[in-house]
């Protein structure tokens, strides 16, 4: 009993840096040209699935910076999406003619209104969005599992109730009506909402700003899988797997949980202003409780912890809505002659679904890590390790 | 003082019906070191199959008098959410009893979006009404004035309250499922089947969520798909804030609890002259939760640990 319960010792160091093995390189390569062909050839069924498109981008962006918190550092966080609320509206209110209407000390200072660029506007929504990480992480420190999950999930809503509330004395937010008017993003004098020509193509604004976000989406990629192999993700898992133990080896956690924190909400933070300049809108409504869960089940679904299994889930899970428009509610069209079931209803009833049968039946996930590095965490072969453990020292 | 009667009678209402949903929490965390993520819509189905219930049996029997029915439909909606807290528990969370802590949590926020969804497919996205079935003529205490169903629920939440305490501090049962909470495995070395104790506290919890349902839905007449879930989120403070795993906490913790929301909502418009209104009652909740949680994480009554490997 007490040979399962020991750490074997690594047999499968981490593959060399530098070189890329041809298989895979030739794989990124196929992949890329994909990602470049596909809002061409998916825009040919219409602009709502381009439009799914960013949005599952979006999407993936959150998933990853979730993962952090919950897969890596093992912290579960159900208030994830107030960092997306705060990146959004920072570049909402930086960019939009709202603060200049109401407050008529800076319509003074800026007479045109509030234009701010976009290399200006995402680098404060992340930071800002990273001091609210901080901000919650701090209290939160010594509170593991399940009351952190309802700290974080009381600090989403309160962040939600602001949202809602802060229009008056003084108008910070517009209340449920949200801001509008938010300018898209410009570079250079490039705008992305009015293309024109491009290389002697005429892409429509929706291809520009995907593949905006699918850049962002793949550099977000990239960082979590460099983050994951650092030092710093080596002391995250170490922390997901026993706390004590990892502080026995030296891992300092109070910083660790806080980067933990502040790092996902930064990616929160990004995909928010993100959002918000390709929206062109935001109101709190986008922020609700819901939103936390449909990206949690996300990761969960594709596999916590192992970067390609969660934007598997962010891909499978964000296309959900816009297939299920096309096949559920046309199926039962045909079906019943009336739709039961729409597919917003339909959307929430899989994830539940889907939440509550990939715990049962496939606990690590669709696509799970390779065993070594997230075993002790979701694998059964843990909970067989920490039984024969607790029993073993209750008769000590 | 007119303004503080009124709102600690509210408070002692909103309180009453914390506590009641506390205990389900607090009862299950026992046993278990599981927040029951779907309690508050177990409460939900509550008040929903009781206000079904009521629905036709007011269209069977016109003439029935209102306390009548308040009463079958507590007694329809007790078993529905009886018999759905033990599928959740035999479904969903007792496969995963041995899991790693985070695989029962996730599941329960899964069957929670399952339950809310269902119940919005069977009952609709819309507000129902409630109908009023207990006299409506407000009684006067001095200034202040207090409905009889807000009575009811006083009364009827400080019987409840005894009878469980008594329940668990005097019958075979209750030292039962004490001898649970403290280690399941010796427990059931001495006797104890933890499964068939952990089954009956998560059916007592789910009669006290069907009674606390009935009741909210009672006292502020609309029913509604998701109107378990903030009421279940300040349930859990409550029980945080008196000490998670303690029955008497957990009913300290939900009076506390609800006078504290309803005298910051009284009050706060005059304490920030008017910049934050009583649209921020639901914030209380959050911020005594993570004020307890910093300060004392034991909470006011609580000898367990919230720090558990």
């Amino acid at each position: 009993m007490g040979a399962t319960a020991t750490a074997e010792p690594s047999n499968h160091p981490a593959p060399p840096g530098g070189r890329t093995p041809p298989r895979v390189l030739g794989a990124m390569i196929a992949l890329g040209a994909a990602l470049i062909v596909l809002p061409w050839a998916i825009g040919a069924f219409g602009d709502a699935w381009v439009r799914a498109l960013c949005f599952v981008t979006l999407y993936v962006m959150l998933a990853l910076g979730l993962n952090i918190v919950v897969g890596f550092a093992g912290l579960l966080d159900l208030g994830y999406i107030a960092f997306y609320a705060v990146g959004a509206y920072t570049y909402a209110l930086l960019a939009s003619p709202h603060l200049t209407e109401h407050f008529p000390a800076l319509a003074h200072a800026f007479p045109a209104g509030l234009h701010v660029s976009i290399w200006v506007t995402l680098p404060i929504g992340a930071s800002l969005a990273a001091a609210f990480g901080i901000l919650l992480g701090t209290p939160v420190l010594k509170l593991r599992g399940d009351y952190l999950a309802i700290v974080t999930l009381g600090f989403g809503e309160i962040i939600r109730i602001f949202l809602n509330n802060l229009n008056a004395p003084l108008n910070f937010t517009n209340g449920p009506s949200g801001i509008t008017l938010i300018d898209p993003v410009r570079i250079g004098s490039f705008n992305l909402a009015h293309p024109g020509t491009v290389l002697g193509m005429h892409p429509s604004s929706l291809v520009l700003y995907y593949y905006l976000l699918v850049a962002v989406a793949l550099l977000a990629i990239l960082v979590c899988v460099r983050l994951q192999d650092s030092r710093l993700g080596r002391a995250w898992m170490a922390l997901r797997e026993d706390e004590v133990a990892a502080r026995a080896m030296g891992v300092n956690v109070r910083n660790v949980k806080l980067l933990a924190f502040s790092l996902g909400a930064t990616f929160g933070g990004v995909a928010g202003g993100l959002f918000a300049a390709f929206q062109g809108f935001v109101s709190p409504e986008s922020f609700s409780l819901n939103e936390s869960i449909i990206v949690l089940s996300m990761i969960v679904l594709g596999g916590l912890g192992h970067v390609p299994g969660v934007v598997l889930g962010a891909v499978m899970l964000a296309l959900l809505p816009e297939a299920l428009r096309h096949t559920a509610v046309p199926l039962q069209d045909a079906l019943f002659g009336r739709v039961l079931i729409d597919a917003e209803v339909l959307r929430m009833l899989l994830y539940g679904l889907a939440t509550v049968g990939i715990m049962l039946y496939r606990p690590r996930g669709l696509w799970p890590a390779p065993e070594h590095g997230m075993r002790r965490a979701f694998g059964r072969v843990a909970a067989a390790n920490g039984e024969a453990a607790k029993a073993v020292s209750g008769h000590g | 003082m007119d303004t503080l009667v009124q709102q600690v009678i509210n408070g002692l209402v909103l309180g009453s019906l914390y506590a009641l949903i506390a205990l389900g929490y607090t009862m299950v965390y026992g046993v278990l070191n599981l927040i029951n993520f779907a309690h508050g819509d177990v409460l939900m189905i509550g008040a929903l199959s009781a206000l079904s219930a009521i629905g036709v049996l007011q269209g069977a029997w016109p003439g029935l008098p209102g306390w009548t029915l308040l009463l079958l439909g507590m007694t329809a909606a007790i078993p529905v959410c009886i018999a759905l807290s033990l599928v959740i528990e035999r479904v969903a969370y007792r496969p995963l009893r041995n899991a790693p802590r985070l695989a029962p949590l996730i599941t329960a926020i899964g069957v929670s979006i399952l339950i809310e969804t269902m119940a919005m497919l069977i009952w609709g996205r819309n507000y129902l009404t409630f109908p009023r079935l207990l006299p409506d003529a407000p009684i006067h205490l001095g200034n202040a004035t207090i409905s009889v169903t807000k009575v009811v629920v006083i009364v009827l939440a400080a019987l409840i309250m005894g009878a469980l305490l008594w329940l668990v501090q005097s019958t075979r049962l209750g030292r039962a499922m004490r001898a649970t909470a403290e280690n399941p495995r010796v427990a059931s070395l001495m006797g104890v089947n933890p499964d068939s104790v952990i089954a009956t506290t998560f059916a007592i919890g789910a009669g006290l969520a069907a009674v606390a349902g009935v009741m909210m839905e009672a006292t502020y007449q609309v029913a509604h798909f998701y109107m378990g879930f903030i009421p279940g989120l300040k349930a859990f403070t409550a029980a945080v804030l008196g000490g998670i795993g303690n029955i008497a906490g957990a009913m300290v913790g939900g009076i506390v609890l609800g006078l504290i929301e309803a005298l910051g909502a009284g009050y706060i418009g005059q304490l920030t002259n008017g910049i934050f209104g009583s649209n921020y009652q639901d914030v209380f909740a959050f911020i005594v939760l993570c004020t307890v949680l910093i300060l004392r994480p034991s909470g006011l009554l609580g000898e367990r640990v919230a720090d558990r490997a």
